[in-house]
């Protein structure tokens, strides 16, 4: 338990060597920072060395619809070990419903999305997953909790009914710690700015030593320089091997971070590394797809 | 209950080690007040369960052999009562429904700010109301079931039964509207109203119902039967238990219901226990209040404790203590002014949600430094 938030600490102060942490995820590192193809064919070009390793979410040909209405229509992507993949599209795309389906929180209406090897609407390790929401999700702006309370929050999969140990108590002394906010925790969320408030929900996350993170438009309302700081430490966390996915609007800071793109608008336009998405004409024709009109001046 | 929210320093091993009580231990002033406040609380409960177990035991079969020791217990808390009306003046403390009424307002004080705590912060305030409503149709199909059948069973278990019910069709059709929205509530809330009067009505034509449909509406103290405390007894300990058993689970959904979601909490089961809690809690408490009021008693002791409090679980334990002072105050009143004690347990609470408003340095709870 605790061996995965120490291999966490120390990755953030930089001493992450070949030798510190012989787990699979260093495994998934190397992986990931094997050249990539650059193709736009998700898993066309993988590489035998992958075949040994599960991707974290692997989709295969869904649709999804809400009554009439389709919302993502014939996905099929994986997102793998150690990715930093952010999801774009505009609005009414699907993002939001395809983060769902990921995560077993939504069902398709064909197709399969396995989650860690199992089918995503029956997997059980809810603490494998940390989640953070659009800021109007949850009720912290109304409710009187503080900090620790909401991060211990991420100790709860773990024990469910039964009482949080010593060692509970020390990891989540630790998240705090490692996305700073040790001086903030015992004040109420709602006395946080949005950027200290989505460190909490980080924080929360680390605590549940989950190995993805899913995020869905986390910094909106958050101002510019808090928000570096949020995706400086999403980079850190990325770096130890956490996989994450990103749901974000601003397209010049997503690609700053992240380092495999999708690009959805209902169907996939895109998935590959950061380099070959600018490189497409996939923005374009998704957001062309919906207005008909291509605002933004990527070339 | 195992979470401990705050520690300091030197106070946290020994914090740890106590569980959630330790939370107080080495701590302010604040907290050893609260810490005591909650302890003479839990001891007034216990003493008030002891009290109603004794009034049932009383009865218990003589092959038991418990009934006459329950007999002299019981005696003891009626002599108790002869005292405090010769020191009071009052002439209420030595009768037996007295201390069934008092007990009843002492547990219904501690389980309905615990749960109202939850339903206040899911915005789901109105639902105790709506479940009153339905308590009420309850009662209407009890007294015309008893009317008809002749069957001597307690009409709050009718009651019971009905509220529960109310309460998970409320759930499902919430569910699939995907949203606590207030039209499902405020349908169900005049609906099931509309089906008692009708019944009450309906029945009095053919039957004689020979019970006082003011006292559910208001409350009142002679209401109280001894199956009614019976009842409330056994309530309170069961919903005392699942929340210490759930605390964390409760706090997650109603914190983050999405990430609890993804944290794979089973949340729909856990949404139908709260509101099934809340729809035994209102019958229990709809003697004392009356229909018309039991939200109340959900809703103003923890919106007074969220208005002082910093953390959750500070909130749950101050929540129970203004539920306490307001019932022990509006039931003094309501003797003192022999009004009915409905309206006198809110009022009270009511001013003590003023005084917190007045004292508190929050405009709302809602601030930002944003």
């Amino acid at each position: 338990m605790s061996e995965h938030m120490n291999g966490v600490r120390r990755a953030i102060t930089g001493v992450l060597s070949a030798d510190s942490s012989p787990d699979s995820r260093v495994g998934s590192i190397t992986d990931r920072e094997q050249p990539a193809d650059g193709s736009t064919q998700h898993s066309a070009g993988r590489t035998s060395v992958e075949t040994t390793v599960k991707p974290v979410i692997d989709i295969d040909d869904v649709t999804f619809a809400y009554g009439e209405k389709t919302a993502v229509e014939n996905i099929s992507m994986s997102v793998e070990q150690g990715d930093f993949l952010g999801l774009i599209g505009p609005n009414g795309s699907g993002k939001t419903t395809l983060l769902h389906l990921m995560l077993g929180l939504q069902r398709p209406d064909s197709g399969s999305i396995e989650l860690f090897g199992e089918p995503a609407e029956a997997f059980e390790d809810g603490e494998r997953i940390g989640y953070v929401a659009q800021r109007s999700t949850d009720r912290g702006g109304t409710m009187p909790i503080t900090v620790r309370e909401a991060v211990t929050m991420g100790r709860f999969a773990h024990v469910g009914h039964s009482r949080l140990s010593e060692n509970d108590y020390e990891i989540v002394d630790e998240a705090i710690e490692t996305v700073d906010i040790a001086d903030l925790a015992d004040r109420q969320i709602n006395q946080l700015s949005g950027g200290q408030r989505q460190r909490a929900f980080i924080a929360r996350a680390l605590a549940s030593e989950a190995d993805l993170l899913a995020l869905d438009e986390p910094t909106v309302g958050v101002d510019a320089e808090s928000r570096d700081q949020f995706y400086g430490l999403l980079d850190d966390l990325n770096t130890q091997g956490i996989s994450i996915i990103l749901i974000e609007h601003d397209i010049d800071i997503l690609t700053k971070h992240v380092n495999k793109i999708a690009c959805i608008n209902k169907e996939l336009y895109h998935h590959g590394d950061t380099v070959s998405f600018l490189e497409s004409e996939a923005l374009a024709e998704a957001y062309g797809a919906a207005h008909g009109v291509v605002e933004h001046d990527h070339s | 209950m195992s979470l401990d929210t705050k520690r300091s320093d030197d106070g946290e091993s020994v914090a740890r080690a106590t569980g959630g009580l330790g939370w107080f231990v080495a701590g302010s002033k604040r907290e050893r007040l609260e810490f005591a406040g909650i302890v003479a609380t839990a001891a007034l409960a216990v003493a008030m369960i002891g009290f109603i177990l004794f009034d049932w035991l009383r009865f218990a079969p003589g092959w038991t052999g418990v009934g006459p020791l329950a007999d002299m217990l019981f005696g003891q808390f009626l002599i108790v009562g002869e005292w405090m009306d010769f020191y009071l003046g009052t002439n209420v403390f030595q009768h037996p429904f007295m201390w069934r009424a008092l007990a009843t307002g002492v547990l219904i004080g501690v389980v309905a700010p615990l749960v109202g705590t939850y339903l206040v912060h899911r915005q789901m305030a109105l639902i105790g109301e709506t479940l009153a409503h339905t308590a009420f149709a309850g009662v209407a199909i009890g007294l015309l079931f008893i009317a008809v059948t002749g069957w001597d069973g307690s009409l709050l278990l009718v009651a019971l039964v009905v509220s529960a019910l109310g309460a998970i069709g409320l759930q499902k059709l919430t569910e699939r509207t995907n949203t606590y929205g207030d039209v499902p509530i405020a349908i169900m809330l005049s609906g099931s109203f509309a089906v008692g009067t009708l019944l009450i009505s309906w029945g009095r034509d053919f039957a004689s119902m020979a019970v006082d449909i003011e006292g559910f509406l208001f409350g009142s103290l002679s209401i109280v039967s001894p199956e009614g405390a019976q009842m409330v007894a056994v309530l309170s300990v069961a919903v005392v238990a699942v929340i210490a058993i759930t605390y964390k689970q409760l706090l997650f959904i109603t914190f983050d219901e999405q990430a609890a979601r993804v944290a794979r909490l089973n949340v729909d089961r856990y949404n139908t226990l709260l509101i099934v809690m809340t729809a035994v809690v209102v019958v229990g408490a709809m003697q004392i209040l009356g229909v018309i009021l039991v939200a109340a008693m959900l809703v103003i002791p923890v919106a007074t404790a969220s208005q002082l409090s910093q953390s959750f679980r500070e909130t749950l334990y101050l929540s129970v203590l203004f539920g306490q002072a307001a019932i022990l105050g509006g039931l003094a009143f309501s003797i003192g002014a022999s009004l009915p004690p409905g309206g006198s347990i809110v009022v009270v609470a009511i001013g003590f949600y003023v005084l917190a408003i007045a004292v508190s340095d929050r405009t709302g709870s809602s601030i930002t430094m944003h």
